[in-house]
């Protein structure tokens, strides 16, 4: 072991001499160099946020004029691929009859949709489970037991709400915000 | 080397498997380091740590880089305006360039003025001139990812210096761009390169750090050290006066890039790169101009390219042209004065390759060419033989032997 040599200074004399002050130099020392690090770091994670350009890509117009009853089409919104259902009369019967009681995740159907606007039905197409994303939008795929969509990944069950019914997902399928701008017009987001 | 007694079990078991504890604590708290270093040893780590910067911001600017001819430009402008401080980071690293050129000239002028490039660090000092030569390919490659005007007509101009080859240039050329102009698979391999060179910088930073280690740094009296009261340990000492003079080195810095982030960068960058029209002044960043100004001097194709490249290759056989066993330039009258000429000739110079290649200009340019390469190959060489030195102190912890004062 070596004893380090103080040559620059009489070590002996400074010690128990300012002992209070060079505590605070210290501290104060690192408190700023706490702050500063912050405030350095802080820019290169804000950074990773979304872009103001991704931002304003973050909602979705959509004409369904041309949607017959009985027809379901699919949108981007936000990346995601977004449902929009024009439902049968007789869906939305099914919709409305059940017993919340019976419901993973109870939620009336005029919850998710907007008043008056039953027959429109707006969802998330992503598999609350595991993010798939689940079929039922073409003629022809398997809907599940419920009529609605089934997610082939574990074998999630919705109804014609887009409500978890049977299967391992946690929740029913999201409703994103989304307003009618006219009678056709819906902005999603 | 003494073997430190650490008291937390995790170190001690961490310790006994990896010993990374106690070579940190050899090289960076009890590594004895001379007394009287001044503030121009701070700059080696400066430099490290404007890699450091350069590094991390850099990586961030490239997960919203594009590295597409048709892409660049936006993605950068996109960067500027769209993504959260894009701006600063970009700024960050523009301006990181230039100050990590100027920490690393006032290193090396530090190394030239008290002979740091002698025995026995002429490895060391080799080290460093391979990291000078990576950094310019750096620096070089990552102006061109912009693709603005000068990014273009830069890397035109930077590739076509090897068609000077006599034979093979021109095939050279096509080789470096990948087709038959600087197009997208040279932008691709110029981001390429420049993601990794910095990298292989880190490496040879290592072993410079290494051979700087192995015979610790040299001192302004340029003496070797004669005993344990020329030392001091680096810590806390040196790492408070690293931190000083990095807090005083970020504080300027960060003025430079809230104030006046474009004052050193030109603004036909911010132009798209046009392949058809070249800007009627073209100047590379300015810590180019002396080496632009060495190229232009030479009035022929070849030789101003072999004389750029000679600028820098000299320095590499420095330790062998300087023959005096003196480092320090305080006890060296005659290479003080050189020292301080050859100092104004590269700035000279520097001017010279700012200006158009015309006039006063190639003149100077040629002058200070001329005095540039006589420095190293003929008043270094002669200077061994011919100049009195004045006595050396005996040691850096006592005073000189003839009462002059170090």
């Amino acid at each position: 072991m070596s004893e380090p040599v103080h040559a620059a200074g009489n070590h002996d004399a400074d010690v128990g001499m300012d002992e209070g002050r060079r505590d605070f130099l210290f501290m104060a020392t690192g408190a700023m160099a706490a702050v500063g690090t912050v405030a350095a770091v802080w820019p290169f994670l804000s950074n990773l946020r979304p872009a103001a350009d991704t931002l304003a890509l973050a909602s979705t117009e959509v004409n369904v004029a041309s949607v017959a009853e009985g027809q379901s089409i699919t949108v981007v919104w936000r990346g995601k691929p977004t449902f929009i259902r024009h439902r049968t009369a007789k869906e939305i019967e099914e919709a409305q009859s059940v017993n919340l009681d019976d419901l993973p995740d109870p939620q009336a159907d005029a919850e998710r949709v907007k008043p008056g606007e039953a027959k429109w039905l707006v969802i998330v197409g992503v598999c609350t489970h595991l993010g798939c994303i689940p079929l039922g939008q073409k003629t022809g795929d398997v809907k599940g037991d419920y009529d609605g969509w089934f997610c082939p990944c574990h074998g999630s069950h919705y109804d014609t709400s887009g409500r978890i019914r049977r299967g391992p997902a946690p929740a029913n399928l999201a409703v994103p915000p989304y307003e009618f701008l006219s009678e056709n017009v819906i902005k999603i987001g | 080397m003494s073997s430190p007694e650490f008291s937390n079990p995790i170190v001690r078991w961490i310790e006994y498997r990896l010993p990374v504890f106690s070579m940190l604590n050899h090289e960076l708290h009890e590594y004895p380091t001379p007394r009287n270093l001044n503030y121009m040893w701070n700059f080696g780590s400066l430099a490290g740590f404007c890699l450091v910067i350069m590094i991390v911001s850099g990586i961030v600017l490239s997960m919203n880089y594009t590295a597409h001819v048709d892409y660049a430009f936006a993605s950068v402008e996109r960067i500027m305006r769209d993504v959260d401080f894009g701006w600063l980071i970009r700024y960050i690293h523009m301006n990181g360039a230039s100050f990590f050129f100027i920490v690393v000239y006032i290193h090396i002028f530090r190394g030239l003025y008290y002979g740091s490039y002698k025995a026995p660090r002429e490895l060391l000092w080799i080290l460093g001139v391979v990291i000078l030569l990576l950094m310019m390919a750096t620096a070089f490659m990552g102006y061109v990812l912009p693709w603005g005007q000068m990014s273009f007509w830069g890397a035109t101009v930077i590739t076509n210096l090897f068609s000077a080859i006599p034979l093979i240039g021109e095939n050279i050329v096509t080789w470096l761009w990948g087709g038959f102009t600087v197009d997208n698979p040279t932008l691709n391999r110029f981001f390429s390169l420049h993601f990794l060179l910095p990298f292989v910088i880190a490496g040879v930073v290592i072993l410079h750090i290494a051979a700087l280690h192995q015979h610790g740094s040299n001192n302004p009296l340029g003496i070797d050290i004669k005993n344990k009261g020329d030392t001091i340990p680096f810590h806390p000492y040196y790492t408070v006066k690293d931190m000083f003079g990095l807090g005083v080195f970020l504080t300027i810095f960060m003025a430079v890039v809230s104030f006046a982030p474009n004052y050193m960068g030109h603004p036909d960058n911010y132009v798209e790169a046009n392949p058809l029209v070249t800007p009627a002044h073209i100047v590379p960043e300015w810590y180019f101009l002396p080496f632009y100004a060495i190229l232009r001097a030479v009035p022929d194709k070849l030789g101003g390219v072999i004389a750029m490249f000679a600028a820098i290759a000299v320095l590499f056989v420095l330790p062998w042209l300087d023959r005096s066993p003196i480092r320090s330039a305080k006890f060296r009258p005659v290479y003080f004065v050189l020292f301080w000429v050859l100092l104004a000739d590269c700035i000279l110079l520097g001017f010279c390759g700012a200006m158009p290649a015309e006039g006063i200009w190639v003149v100077l340019s040629r002058l200070g060419t001329v005095y540039y390469f006589a420095h190293f190959i003929i008043l270094l060489p002669l200077l061994g033989l011919y100049e009195r030195p004045i006595d050396l102190p005996l040691s850096i912890s006592k005073p000189s032997p003839s009462g002059t004062s170090a």
